[in-house]
């Protein structure tokens, strides 16, 4: 098949305007570098020069164009026609600019997947309208709920080899609705496509008359771009501590809130207190108050002695600080989480030693069975709802209620293994760590 | 905040984490435009400072004008400046005709390697994006690479919530890519508002420019009117050829870039 002339791509936005991530989710084969290929030719973002190279290498290969070739580069992707690793690319619609991270979606690369959405705001689940809900499809959506993203739109893909048969995306629909209720996501709208045709991708297809919603490009431009955090509390963990001249200047990024000179801080775990001087910045102007998202750095009034690590917020919405916490938990290493086993945690900028205290419960994150109750071990691509505790008391929200200070992962043999939400903070009852 | 601040952030961010946990830590320059924004974002992370050294490898080959432009900034905005060169592969006649990739890595690899290891650096930063070529679009901002300076693209560590790989054995280092969510056309839009000062190559003298930079003879300018930073925005937002497209090594094969940076290549 020739690759099929693009659509618009000049009448596009300035790239000083908004930008959402989104992931294209799904089981191994189902079409997600497909898709994306597809949506990035069409959009007019694949450099001619590019399209040519692929057509080379397929005529090579004695096969038709891949359109998942334009993004899975490597040549093992492209011997075994699967993606290893997660992918970033770029375009841009009249409404705004998109990164899109495609993610495998074998099995194996489980922990590549989660590298790659926890960066979206949105997620697309692709579902093979033939093959139907695999152990995948149902595993990354829960992981999606985990990681706290909340736009998720379905999307059965290859509608062409069902005869376009809205019996069968009902079916299938139907089925898995139920699934994402259990795992209380209600998902954003079903989409019904051929990657491979380009149906229902960046225009609608004449073949399903029956389906009325909008194509892959239209429910992405209707996606609410994120929740603002600027409303929140101040959490600004402290990142490092510069003395390159005369001033003393804090170094760390605002996660949620905002601060202004004058401010009265409390860094904690440390509780000291002091009120900010200036905000400053280099070749520009100081701005007179810094939200979400900055990188910033604070002249305090007194030379109190802080740390990385320590979190500065204000005195009446402090964080949590404790030395233990109810999590749930996803496991990526190879070895075993072991109960009783000491490993590395990070959250924001703290670093600390702790031990998993208890693990209450495992579960199988693709059929959510409960594989057994006061675990002594989780295994890879299993999740648990744990107890942790750190060996000194930190600082921390739960993450239903500032993601960005609840949430942590778990370093072992010098990687990260791990990765969990903060349920709550529990209890010391004296147990020794 | 604006697009531009928002990978700008995320790149101080970046920044700061690398400098905060490595303490032999150096930052690549190879004069083109990336690595000045690189450069740029150092001194707008620690202040006006760039307590970073910088590293180029000069291979000989390169385009005088981008010599001079070096010697120029470094004395300018008082840089820690490294310059390698693989003097023995030179000695020796390394050159293209002997086979771009094998060049490439004699003297652009192997030189840094040299470096590298004469300097004990633990922690190196480069200016690569992932809209450049299909591998480098699946890097991770920290990136590790093993004790032959090999790559393992297929065993890659997660990376999320901004937690990097800032651990790593005796004898490995890290990569770390704080530019790796930017675009070209991003590029070129901050040199614009931050008026950043590039090599002159990039601009259209008698219908030519460069639109990517390396050594003299793998490098070929494009043809474009594209006479300043404006003209080079509007063009790139119509083009349809790739930004390596002039870079010879990179078409060497089919999957050249992947033999070159799974060796260690940037």
């Amino acid at each position: 098949m020739d690759a099929p002339e693009t659509f618009h791509g000049e009448e596009t936005v300035a790239a000083t305007s908004e930008t959402l991530q989104f992931v294209m989710v799904g089981h191994v084969d189902h079409g997600k570098s497909t898709l994306v290929g597809r949506l990035l030719h069409e959009t007019g973002f694949i450099p001619d020069t590019k399209v040519q190279h692929v057509k080379q290498v397929c005529e090579d290969q004695g096969k038709g164009f891949e359109f998942a070739f334009l993004l899975d580069g490597l040549e093992e992707e492209r011997d075994q026609g699967i993606t290893i690793d997660v992918a970033q690319m770029f375009f841009r619609t009249k409404k705004r600019n998109y990164v899109v991270i495609d993610a495998p979606g074998h099995k194996e690369f489980l922990k590549n997947m989660i590298s790659g959405a926890s960066n979206a705001d949105v997620a697309f689940l692709l579902i093979d309208a033939e093959e139907g809900i695999q152990e995948q499809t149902q595993r990354h959506a829960y992981l999606l709920a985990l990681l706290g993203i909340k736009q998720i739109a379905v999307v059965m893909n290859k509608m062409d080899l069902v005869g376009y048969s809205e019996e069968v995306f009902n079916r299938t629909r139907d089925v898995y609705s139920k699934y994402l209720a259990s795992i209380n996501v209600k998902p954003y709208s079903f989409i019904p496509i051929s990657a491979y045709h380009g149906d229902n991708v960046v225009r609608r297809s004449d073949k399903m008359p029956w389906y009325t919603g909008g194509s892959i490009l239209e429910t992405l431009d209707n996606f609410q771009s994120n929740d603002d955090r600027s409303k929140l509390p101040l959490r600004l963990p402290v990142q490092d501590v510069y003395k390159f001249d005369k001033r003393r200047i804090i170094a760390g990024r605002v996660e949620s809130g905002s601060v202004s000179p004058g401010d009265e801080l409390l860094f904690l775990p440390s509780g000291k207190s002091t009120k900010v001087k200036s905000i400053e910045k280099w070749s520009a102007e100081s701005p007179a108050n810094v939200g979400p998202g900055v990188s910033t750095g604070l002249q305090m009034e007194e030379q109190i002695f802080v740390e990385r690590g320590e979190i500065a917020c204000r005195r009446d919405s402090a964080p949590h600080v404790a030395d233990r916490f109810a999590a749930n938990l996803f496991w990526m290493g190879q070895k075993h989480l072991q109960k009783g086993g000491k490993y590395l945690l990070k959250l924001a900028t703290q670093e600390v030693e702790c031990v998993v205290e208890s693990i209450a419960k495992v579960i199988n994150s693709s059929t959510l069975e409960e594989i057994s109750k006061n675990a002594h071990e989780v295994a890879k691509n299993e999740v648990a709802e744990i107890v942790i505790a750190v060996k000194k008391p930190i600082a921390f929200d739960t993450f239903d209620r500032i993601p960005e200070t609840g949430r942590f992962v778990i370093v072992q043999d010098h990687d990260v293994r791990g990765g969990g939400i903060i349920l709550k903070a529990v209890e010391n009852f004296g147990g020794a760590i | 905040m604006d697009h531009l601040d928002k990978l700008e952030n995320q790149s101080v961010f970046i920044l700061r984490e690398a400098y905060k946990k490595f303490k032999k830590l150096a930052m690549l320059w190879s004069i083109g435009k990336d690595s000045n924004v690189l450069l740029w974002l150092a001194r707008k992370a620690f202040y006006g400072y760039c307590p970073i050294p910088l590293v180029h490898i000069d291979t000989s080959y390169k385009i005088p004008e981008m010599i001079e432009f070096r010697d120029r900034y470094a004395k300018e905005w008082g840089l820690n400046l490294i310059v390698g060169q693989n003097k023995q592969a030179l000695a020796e006649g390394m050159n293209h005709t002997l086979g771009r990739v094998t060049c490439c890595t004699a003297l652009k690899t192997n030189g840094l390697h040299q470096i590298m290891e004469q300097y004990d650096f633990k922690g190196l930063i480069l200016g690569i994006r992932r809209d450049e070529e299909s591998t480098r679009a699946k890097e991770r901002y920290f990136s590790p690479r093993d004790k032959n300076f090999e790559w393992d693209f297929k065993d890659q560590p997660p990376e999320l919530w901004d937690q990097f790989k800032t651990n790593f054995d005796e004898n490995t280092h890290i990569r770390i890519h704080p530019l790796l969510h930017w675009t070209e056309v991003n590029v070129w839009e901050y040199i614009k508002r931050e008026k950043i000062p590039v090599v002159s190559l990039y601009f259209s003298k008698n219908g030519k420019r460069y639109r990517s930079l390396g050594c003299a003879p793998c490098t070929n300018a494009i043809d474009s009117k594209a006479a300043n930073v404006d003209d080079i925005i509007a063009e790139l937002k119509a083009t349809k050829t790739s930004e390596r497209a002039g870079r010879a090594q990179d078409q060497e094969d089919t999957y050249a870039m992947q033999r070159l940076r799974t060796k260690g290549y940037m």
